[in-house]
């Protein structure tokens, strides 16, 4: 058995031209696309299975394939290119892989493979919990919405589980705009099904009976194995009008999204759903109490509901039991940018920012020193190595005026110019902008321009002053996450990195 | 992702009536008419408002909101060229002028033969193999200025 990801990022590397070369040398082999194991910088990679475990290759281009066939490749035969078994690897070797557990070895088209690897374990437990039961699960772990906001997910499931109404719903929040961030992607390509169980156990916990998953249209790799996904689990019995023979009816629907990264806000996605502009709604209502059509809803991201299934699988405590603070469990953290060795890590919280970048991440791909950070998507602080010791966190990092966000991490050498980045945040904001709140619709165009300013000299104490109150009003009078953190990056870079706010057009050191 | 149909009213209308019914119905309706026409014209707004029960300003805010939709067709080809950080910090924007300089059109124009359009997208999900591209729905990393002009030979 041969495996070859079909993830979007591995394709995008060439592993579909791998996989046509394969096909063609040894017609007739067992091939199987999987999701990615998230270590970007050896895609495409590809494993066999052999006696001693599954044996690594990569990075494997169309011109190897006859090299690697010669060297006996298919029984784990030894290379240049040979990695060995990947779990032994550093970089998975460090990870604790709970809700990416299965992402890259199953075939996501294969319910019978996800469930011999404990899929459906969590549906089976908290069918016999009973809802009430399943509810406090939720809460005891300690698992708070990992799309940014941080909210305890069991306290949002409690309050619609509470909440009356003639009809509920479990939304799934797809649309992952952060740059920086493909963690969703990874998980709807390269294990679908732990999506559906997870939206499934909400909805039985909650009394919902359809659920939404709202997928960008950036994403057709993800949208194309969501419906084969649902599709199959229809056929087997695992969604409709009896799931798994549990009394219980819950249905889903993928909705495709049309290229506005304010979608991702959860109100204006409801209403991008009901067939409006993605303008952001005021609140309350909360949407667990009037959410889509008016009607009770629960709405979470990605991970969130595909980390409930192995939450229920092992039980609250096992979760509990990892990460620091109030930040519980594991979280997805996603290396990119100008890094040597990019991907997806799965880990406890608590671990250090400077561990991620240098030395998981080996520092970056240019071999340049690294200059700044951003984290936590395009609303996200950039934090320069001084502050490396800020520990993975949702606490720690807003001690520092920053976030996590969806746990994405940019990195950036030293040619960055943060004026540039800077006038960047607030154009996208101003692009992006859904119009509803004055401060984030003028306040962003206001923004690229007094940064334009100081770019080019003009008063720079009057406007960096102008900038900083600009910012102020932002954060503190928009409606929505999009001009309310926009100030993040802007602020952070005026903070770590002055010397490229005086008016001298660029850095002598970028030159 | 986007149709070559020439506009009919009677398949617009065909279209429109099998995506009309279900809740919040306009999205997955207006995608299905860009996939056939390549755009939304301003005939199918009329309709789409008419079998929905909304006014056209109603259906018009809607298709101008967002940015997938097109109100006039684009080239034969289209290039999407992710702008975002991961990609800013792999050098998309040295990608984007060269781009810029080879078609002589940047992000937002089309090539005057009409064989290219180009547009600004922000974020593929390919922060790790940056910077990244979707040509005709391909999705490209680790991009060079050659691997990218290669990609751009192959169209016809």
């Amino acid at each position: 058995m041969i495996y070859v990801p079909g993830d979007a990022a591995a394709v995008a590397v060439g592993a579909d031209a791998v996989a046509a070369a394969l096909t063609a040398a040894l017609p007739g082999a067992a091939l199987v696309r999987t999701g990615s194991r998230g270590l970007f910088w050896l895609e495409p990679m590809i494993e066999v299975a052999t006696p001693a475990g599954r044996i690594a290759y990569g990075p494997v281009t169309p011109q190897d394939v006859p090299g690697l066939l010669a060297a006996g490749m298919p029984a784990g035969g030894a290379h240049p290119l040979r990695l060995g078994r990947p779990e032994d690897l550093p970089f998975l070797r460090r990870q604790t892989r709970l809700t990416f557990a299965r992402c890259g070895i199953v075939d996501p088209r294969c319910i019978e493979d996800y469930r011999a690897q404990r899929g459906y374990a969590g549906l089976a437990r908290a069918l016999s919990l009973g809802p009430a039961a399943t509810l406090d699960e939720v809460v005891q772990s300690g698992l708070r919405g990992r799309g940014g906001a941080g909210f305890p997910t069991g306290i949002k499931w409690r309050t619609v589980a509470a909440a009356s109404g003639a009809r509920k719903y479990i939304v799934c929040n797809a649309d992952e705009g952060d740059s920086g961030t493909f963690a969703d992607r990874m998980i709807m390509e390269g294990d679908p099904f732990v999506l559906i169980e997870g939206m499934t156990i909400a909805g039985f916990a909650t009394g919902a009976t359809h659920g939404y998953i709202y997928v960008r249209s950036e994403y057709p790799h993800a949208i194309a194995a969501l419906g084969e996904a649902i599709a199959i689990a229809r056929a087997t019995g695992w969604l409709g009008a009896n799931v798994a023979d549990g009394g219980f009816a819950f249905d889903l629907e993928v909705r495709v999204g049309a290229g506005a990264y304010v979608c991702g806000e959860e109100t204006a996605l409801l209403d991008s759903i009901e067939g409006k502009r993605g303008q952001v709604r005021a609140k309350p209502p909360l949407p667990a109490h009037a959410g889509l059509f008016g009607m009770p809803t629960v709405i979470n991201n990605v991970i969130s509901l595909a980390s409930v299934p192995v939450i229920l699988a092992d039980g609250a405590a096992a979760y509990r039991d990892f990460g620091i603070g109030r930040s519980r469990g594991t979280m997805p953290i996603q290396l990119a940018g100008n890094i040597r060795h990019g991907g997806l890590f799965e880990a406890a919280f608590g671990v250090t920012l400077g561990e991620l970048v240098d030395d998981i991440g080996g520092g970056t791909a240019s071999g340049r020193p690294v200059r700044a950070v951003q984290v936590g998507g395009p609303l996200g602080a950039y934090f320069p190595p001084a502050l490396f010791d800020t520990a993975f966190d949702y606490e720690a990092f807003a001690a520092r005026d920053g976030l996590i966000g969806h746990g994405g991490i940019v990195v950036f050498d030293d040619s960055v110019d943060m004026a540039q980045q800077a006038r960047f945040a607030m154009a996208f904001c101003a692009i992006e902008s859904c119009g509803k709140c004055t401060p984030c619709r003028l306040g962003a165009t206001r923004g690229v321009e007094v940064i334009e300013r100081i770019a080019a000299g003009e008063a720079v104490a009057a406007n960096r002053a102008l900038l900083e109150d600009l910012c102020s009003t932002m954060k503190l009078g928009s409606l929505c996450a999009l001009g309310g953190f926009t100030p993040y990056p802007v602020m952070s870079a005026l903070l770590h990195f002055p010397e490229d706010f005086t008016g001298s057009a660029r850095r002598a050191a970028a030159a | 992702m986007h149709g070559s149909e020439p506009w009919s009213a009677e398949r617009g209308a065909e279209i429109i009536e099998r995506h009309r019914h279900g809740e919040g119905a306009l999205l997955p309706l207006l995608h299905a008419v860009q996939a056939a026409f390549g755009h939304v014209p301003e005939d199918a707004v009329r309709m789409a408002a008419a079998a929905l029960n909304l006014s056209r300003a109603e259906v018009f805010g809607v298709v101008s909101f967002y940015h997938d939709f097109r109100a006039a067709p684009a080239g034969r080809h289209v290039l999407k060229l992710c702008q975002a950080e991961a990609c800013q910090a792999m050098g998309c924007r040295a990608l984007t002028a060269h781009v810029t300089e080879r078609l002589g059109v940047g992000p937002g124009g089309t090539t005057g033969d009409g064989r290219v359009t180009v547009e600004a997208t922000y974020c593929l999900g390919l922060c790790a193999t940056a910077p990244s591209a979707m040509l005709d729905g391909q999705v490209l990393g680790r991009l060079t200025p050659a691997r990218l002009d290669a990609a751009l030979e192959r169209l016809a």
